[in-house]
């Protein structure tokens, strides 16, 4: 029987300058923050990062490590607009491609299915249609879809309330999100999760089994300060002080010394 | 007791639902909220709404369903639902921005993102809500298209209500036209704060006040009017 535990260093060694990373969770709610960080203060650098985005979009757009951001919105939900995110944005830091929410989500359904691509209407006739998005004829009604390239990773990294040592796990909030989709379109899955030992009374909760998994973490307090209800609520004044970085580099430099270890 | 703009945006707002019946009402801000609950305890009892978070609750307020994002996403394919979002920009073929401002690779003011809107406007029904009518929100072009109009493919953009009025997009060539006013509203107003010329029709409506029991349950939902009292003239 596998023993997948494993720290944060021992996954980070495990991923390389250039790959293309899948961030589970949705804006500031439930995200793999402690992964997060020990990737904003290694040498990783040039990544692709696929999001919901929220603070570990932002954070990594700080911290250079990206290079392209696949998302359809970055945002920290009692903060709607990401200022670190912003700011790489309009200096021009980073490249994107942006999908509607539905594409973003039938992008990570193809790559988990095996499929090339999969069809949806959405998207059409907005501005997310670049030349690298193509449209289908249905050949059956002469409809035109649009042909969502599957979102294929090569790790991804989610956070779960609780987990065993195996890599099967739980959420025990009420909404999954999509990270089994992000489980199943990457290569290699990295969890980390608030406690080990399965809660046998949410037989409804396993949204992630073992097969989907290469390394579990056990980080208690892992989402750092986003929301991971029902152990605890997003921590607004610590997200606060995070948001306020972005205009004070003294400010920044302290919050980077006391949360990444590093003096970036 | 006198009725406010406010109040005449709330009503705007419920409006826009009537009709619906039993369908996911998805209103994004404050105000398109209290549209929405006024609506659902009046003409429309049979609208389906959410806490804002992953499940359905009813008119109490009690939960009476499951609607993690995974279930909203197909719910809006199915095409059952109504919307009615916010807008950065909105521009006279009733195209939708809240993605960015200025060039893509390196916007002047980077907003929240697409988010759903191409899927939303593309598949149900969309309305629009503008607290603040001016030509920086209605320009011309939008610099992104976000929410598609009709000209794009948009199933159904309803109207876009504003503290000035109501609008939709029957003008000439699927373009924005005044629909009614909110009483003390003016049409002068309305082409000196939208940036390109908005059609305007021979006869024009008045956006219609509330009715007491209206006002009675609005005041209920808004208590010292928080949300209705930051609506300017």
């Amino acid at each position: 029987m596998s023993d997948k535990r494993m720290t944060e260093a021992q996954v980070v060694a495990q991923l390389q300058d250039g790959m293309t990373l899948g961030i589970g969770g949705w804006g500031s709610r439930r995200k793999p923050m402690s992964l997060v960080r020990a990737i904003a203060a290694s040498d990783l650098k040039d990544l692709t990062i696929v999001s919901y985005g929220g603070p570990d979009v932002g954070l990594l757009c700080k911290t250079g490590k990206i290079k392209r951001l696949i998302f359809a919105f970055v945002s920290l939900d009692s903060i709607a607009l990401e200022p670190h995110f912003r700011a790489a944005r309009q200096a021009g830091e980073i490249e994107i491609t942006e999908l509607d929410e539905g594409m973003f989500l039938q992008g990570l359904r193809a790559a988990g299915w095996g499929m090339p691509f999969l069809p949806t209407r959405a998207g059409l006739g907005s501005s997310v249609m670049t030349p690298e998005l193509k449209t289908l004829i249905c050949p059956y009604t002469g409809q035109e879809v649009v042909a969502v390239p599957a979102l294929k990773l090569d790790a991804a990294l989610i956070h779960m309330h609780r987990a065993d040592i195996r890599g099967n796990a739980q959420y025990l909030n009420d909404d999954p999100y999509f990270d089994d989709l992000f489980a199943m379109a990457a290569d290699r899955t990295y969890l980390s999760t608030e406690r080990i030992g399965l809660d046998d009374t949410c037989s409804h909760r396993y949204l992630i089994n073992r097969m989907m998994v290469t390394g579990v973490v056990e980080a208690p307090g892992g989402a750092w300060f986003t929301d991971c209800s029902p152990d605890y609520p997003r921590d607004e004044a610590l997200q606060r002080r995070y948001a306020a970085t972005a205009k004070d580099p003294d400010a920044w430099r302290a919050f980077a010394a006391e949360f990444l270890g590093a003096s970036t | 007791m006198s009725i406010t703009r406010g109040d005449y945006c709330v009503i705007a707002c419920a409006e826009a639902f009537r009709g619906d019946g039993e369908i996911m009402a998805s209103p994004m801000a404050p105000v398109p909220k209290l549209g929405v609950g006024l609506a659902l305890r009046t003409f429309e009892p049979d609208l389906v709404c959410t806490d804002g978070v992953a499940h359905l609750v009813d008119v109490q307020g009690k939960r009476e369903g499951w609607m993690p994002y995974a279930k909203v996403f197909e719910n809006l394919w199915w095409g059952k639902r109504h919307v009615m979002m916010g807008a950065s920009q909105i521009d006279q073929h009733g195209n939708q921005n809240i993605s960015a401002l200025g060039p893509a690779h390196k916007p002047k003011v980077q907003l929240r993102g697409v988010r759903g809107a191409p899927g939303n406007t593309i598949h149900h029904t969309t309305s629009y809500w503008v607290g603040h009518h001016s030509p920086r929100v209605f320009v011309p072009l939008v610099d992104r298209i976000s929410g598609v109009g009709p000209c794009n493919g948009a199933h159904e953009i309803r109207v876009v209500v504003t503290n000035l009025g109501v609008f939709d997009l029957c003008g000439p060539k699927q373009t924005m036209r005044l629909q009614s006013l909110h009483p003390g509203a003016t049409v002068d107003q309305v082409q000196e704060r939208t940036g390109f010329t908005v059609f305007i029709p021979d006869q024009i409506g008045t956006t219609r006040a509330p009715t007491a029991a209206e006002l009675e349950i609005i005041e209920k939902l808004d208590p010292e009017a928080r949300i209705r009292g930051a609506i300017k003239a």
